[in-house]
């Protein structure tokens, strides 16, 4: 080979792409100098609408799923409820609104739902969305043939649900009947006072049916077969890539809907997400499907650029109630009322979360803002230790394990809590963090003393955080049940009472409280900052996002 | 010739045959299953998607019926991004990586071997210890650092580059740098080495005795026999960009395959995981196998066929 001949090659194209670089280069400086020309022309600040009414955000990470029935995500379910639609649609005020439903009635005993279903809602193919559809998707999803449907249980209210899923009982049996194309009558279980939210879940939106028995793949990619019914409709989506959609032009209520284009990248890196952010190559960082970087968080308030919201999440240590010395309820009171909650939220989280020392969050609870004990209580978790010791019989407490999945922020909470356990309660704690799965796998074991854990609502009702811990097993990972406390869940799930409810659920989670069997630490809050043109678009405490009434403002 | 290539393919297979169990059963061995989530699945739920994944059979079933379709090259579904083959996924995400190594890799031979030579024939003078400089920088400063860095200052203080993304070849030359940086080191410095060795040997001397132009004796008769370490350097390099992009792939916001492997692991998400494996695995198998006989071209004294020299 003659290699004076290749190095000669090589350098004259390695200095070529440097040239190509520099020219590139230049033209893209010339498009950025261009943008920060468009900012400085500020408009008056009145509403006035933009002529290109295109958002561009960040969903983080590719959408696991794009079919309603095996979703279990926020990413996706960030895609689906702008491109679907279910009976119901939950707006910027948190209210259930109509949806593909015009009106519903409900039966005197809120056993039976009937839906009455707009007679002008299509499909993106034209074809009419009728109650049929919606019998066919919740069937599929409840179809035992039908393997990734996780979310089946959201289905659960439903008369005979979970026996078609998990008890060979019929899918003829369950209560869900399309009497004609628009009139759908759903029987339920029991009373289930968040019905109606339930159906603006994305598990129970509709299919389109005669689209998806013909093509099981439908939902695998953009195309003529992703056939949709909400506000928007799916225009391409480039896997790991990007997600764009468009507004839907035969939607119901297309007058409402205001941006034309939203482009969703899937930017993995905050960093780099909020570099772009501040270039204007996105218009949205942080929840819910992107989370802002610690580090930003101060200056960024500084600034006054970022807005927190109330999300309805709670971040606990989970006691393992089987283990010495956390069979004792006063030696996990004590732990419980000395950790310093406030310090932890001030610096370590600094998304201002809200010190919990109650279960239930407080955009359902309002009364949990206080909580059940003081924050910080140092000298009564000293009277619970000493109690606590006495009656274990023992003078000192042994090495305690902290256990946590590998991340900074959870082992920054976790030093924050060994110091003060160690401080207040002289004992020694070890720190212990593994792999997310493998961390899974030891607490569903047993395998522990002390674990994080968290807990962020599929809807906005307290029943949500309650019965997790009715049972031990699934998501109760402390070992911990009451008789009394499953007395009380149940009894709710008969009330119907609006008013009635709440107090049973508030006695159920005053008994909770007093065994202790986790130590809240805060509640969640949803951290996020948009543009100044950007309006009408909010996050719900339940992580949900809604485009349709967004709209962008003449800057 | 023919007869050394059938030979070391039939050591690739046995190769991939052990890599392809080892995997198998230590991914199996971990903790977790790709159903493992926050929020408990019902137990009658997860067994029937245990059942649809094939995952309730005996552990060598799932063995026996992996090896099979591997030879079929079908990997199957993607437990985690569902609906998705792996297939699919490699399809789609190995074009990224591949274009983002392959400037990498040139970027890192074309100024490595440079820097290298410059660095020798000033040997002990300015452009030496600059070149140095330069490649002990390299080596130390890690990708990602690195990454932060060019993407601060060239993308989002000076506007030169997009910050991150992969739809243009404007988009490619940030990560490929990042990414090329170390290897790039890595040469400069072994070609050093290896050209001063060979300037002070004899035949050197001997060229230049008879009066050959500097240039040709560098060119034709240095270059030539100190590039050799490098090439057998290539082969592990390829693999090595093409799998640890990962880092450089989130930081840029790259969908390549790097990122798919590494978040497979951390999903239990098994086929993935199996699959970038094998793909990988014959990447590197392959890219070993045609390092050695680009060796056997450039140097005549290596003899792959065992018999003769081949030139």
């Amino acid at each position: 080979m003659n290699w004076r001949k290749w190095s000669l090659l090589l350098t004259i194209v390695f200095a070529m792409s440097m040239f190509l670089a520099a020219c590139g280069g230049g033209d893209d400086a010339d498009t950025d100098t261009d943008g920060e020309a468009n900012d400085t022309e500020e408009a008056s600040g009145d509403e006035e609408l933009a002529d290109e009414q295109e958002l561009s955000v960040n969903i983080k990470t590719e959408p696991p799923s794009l079919h309603p029935g095996t979703s279990t995500d926020t990413t996706s379910s960030a895609v689906l409820d702008q491109v679907f639609e279910g009976l119901t649609r939950v707006n910027q005020d948190n209210e259930v609104e109509e949806g593909m439903a015009e009106s519903w009635d409900i039966s005197d005993d809120e056993l039976t739902y009937t839906f009455h279903l707009r007679e002008d809602a299509t499909w993106s193919n034209g074809d009419p969305v009728t109650a049929s559809d919606f019998e066919y998707a919740w069937k599929w999803v409840l179809d035992p043939e039908n393997a990734d449907t996780d979310y089946a249980y959201q289905l659960y209210p439903i008369k005979g649900a979970e026996d078609a899923k998990e008890d060979d009982g019929s899918l003829d049996d369950v209560g869900i009947t399309a009497e004609d194309d628009h009139t759908l009558v759903v029987e339920l279980e029991q009373p289930t006072e968040y019905f109606l939210e339930l159906t603006a879940f994305y598990t129970y939106y509709p299919l389109n049916e005669d689209v998806v028995s013909e093509n099981k793949d439908w939902a695998t990619d953009a195309g003529d077969d992703y056939v949709t019914n909400g506000p928007f409709q799916l225009v391409s989506w480039d896997h790991k890539d990007n997600i764009v959609i468009e507004k839907n032009e035969d939607y119901w209520d297309a007058d409402t809907v205001k941006l034309e284009t939203i482009t969703m990248h899937m930017i993995d890196d905050e960093n780099t997400a909020l570099q772009m952010y501040e270039n204007d190559d996105i218009d949205w960082i942080g929840d819910p499907t992107d989370s802002v970087p610690l580090a930003a968080i101060p200056t960024m308030k500084d600034a006054d650029e970022l807005e927190i919201s109330d999300r309805a999440g709670v971040y606990y240590y989970s006691f393992n109630t089987e283990e010495e010395p956390f069979d004792n309820e006063n030696i996990r009171k004590a732990f419980a009322y000395s950790l310093d909650r406030t310090s932890i939220v001030e610096n370590i989280t600094q998304g201002e979360q809200k010190p919990a020392t109650a279960l239930v969050p407080p955009s359902i609870f309002e009364e949990n803002e206080e909580g059940y004990f003081e924050d910080n209580d140092v000298d009564t978790a000293k009277e619970y230790l000493e109690k606590g010791l006495d009656e274990l019989g023992i003078d000192e407490l042994p090495t305690i394990k902290l256990s946590y999945n590998t991340d900074e922020g959870h082992a920054a909470i976790a030093q924050a809590a060994q110091d003060i356990w160690k401080k207040e309660l002289e004992v020694e704690v070890e720190l212990n963090n593994e792999e997310w799965n493998v961390f899974l796998d030891s607490l569903g074991e047993g395998d522990y003393q002390v674990g994080r854990m968290g807990w962020i609502a599929d809807f906005n009702d307290a029943i949500n955080f309650l019965e997790i811990f009715e049972t031990v097993g699934g998501n109760n990972y402390t070992n911990w049940e009451d008789e009394e406390f499953q007395k009380l869940i149940k009894e709710s799930r008969s009330e119907l009472d609006t008013d009635k409810r709440r107090e049973i659920l508030r006695d159920a989670e005053e008994i909770f409280m007093d065994h202790m069997p986790i130590a809240p630490v805060y509640f969640y809050t949803n951290l996020y900052a948009f543009k100044d043109n950007v309006k009408n678009i909010t996050v719900s405490p339940i992580g949900n996002i809604q485009y349709k009434w967004g709209y962008i403002t003449e800057e | 010739m023919f007869k050394y290539i059938l030979k070391r393919v039939g050591f690739i297979f046995i190769s991939l045959f052990f890599i392809v169990t080892i995997t198998f059963f230590l991914m199996q061995a971990a903790p977790g299953g790709p159903f493992t989530s926050e929020r408990k699945v019902p137990p009658k739920i997860e067994e029937q998607l245990n059942e649809a994944y094939g995952l309730d059979e005996p552990l060598i079933i799932q063995y026996k019926d992996y090896l099979v379709n591997i030879v079929k090259w079908d990997f199957g579904p993607s437990f985690k991004q569902k609906g998705q083959s792996v297939n699919d996924i490699i399809n789609r995400s190995f074009k990224y990586s591949l274009i983002l190594g392959f400037e990498a890799i040139f970027l890192a031979l074309s100024v490595g071997v440079f820097l290298g030579v410059l660095a020798a024939l000033y040997h002990n003078k300015f452009g030496d210890y600059a070149a140095m400089i330069f490649a002990v920088l390299g080596i130390s400063v890690p990708s990602f650092i690195l990454a932060a860095v060019l993407q601060y200052t060239f993308a989002f203080k000076l506007g030169l580059f997009p910050i991150a993304k992969f739809d243009s070849f404007m988009h490619s030359i940030l990560p490929a740098v990042a990414l090329a940086t170390t290897p790039l080191a890595f040469i400069a410095r072994l070609m050093r080495a290896s050209m001063l060795e060979v300037l002070n040997s004899d035949y050197i001397k001997t060229a230049k005795a008879k009066g050959l132009s500097s240039r040709v004796t560098i060119y034709r008769h240095g270059i030539r026999n100190a590039i050799l370490p490098v090439v057998s350097y290539l082969g592990p390099l390829v693999t090595a960009i093409l799998t640890g992009s990962f880092i450089i792939e989130k930081i840029f916001a790259i969908p390549g395959l790097g990122n798919e492997f590494v978040e497979s692991i951390t999903n239990r998400d098994y086929t993935v995981i199996m699959g970038t494996t094998v793909f990988f695995s014959i990447l590197l198998l392959f890219s070993i196998l045609i390092v050695d006989i680009i060796y056997g071209l450039i140097d005549p004294r290596i003899k792959i066929t065992g018999s003769k020299g081949d030139q």
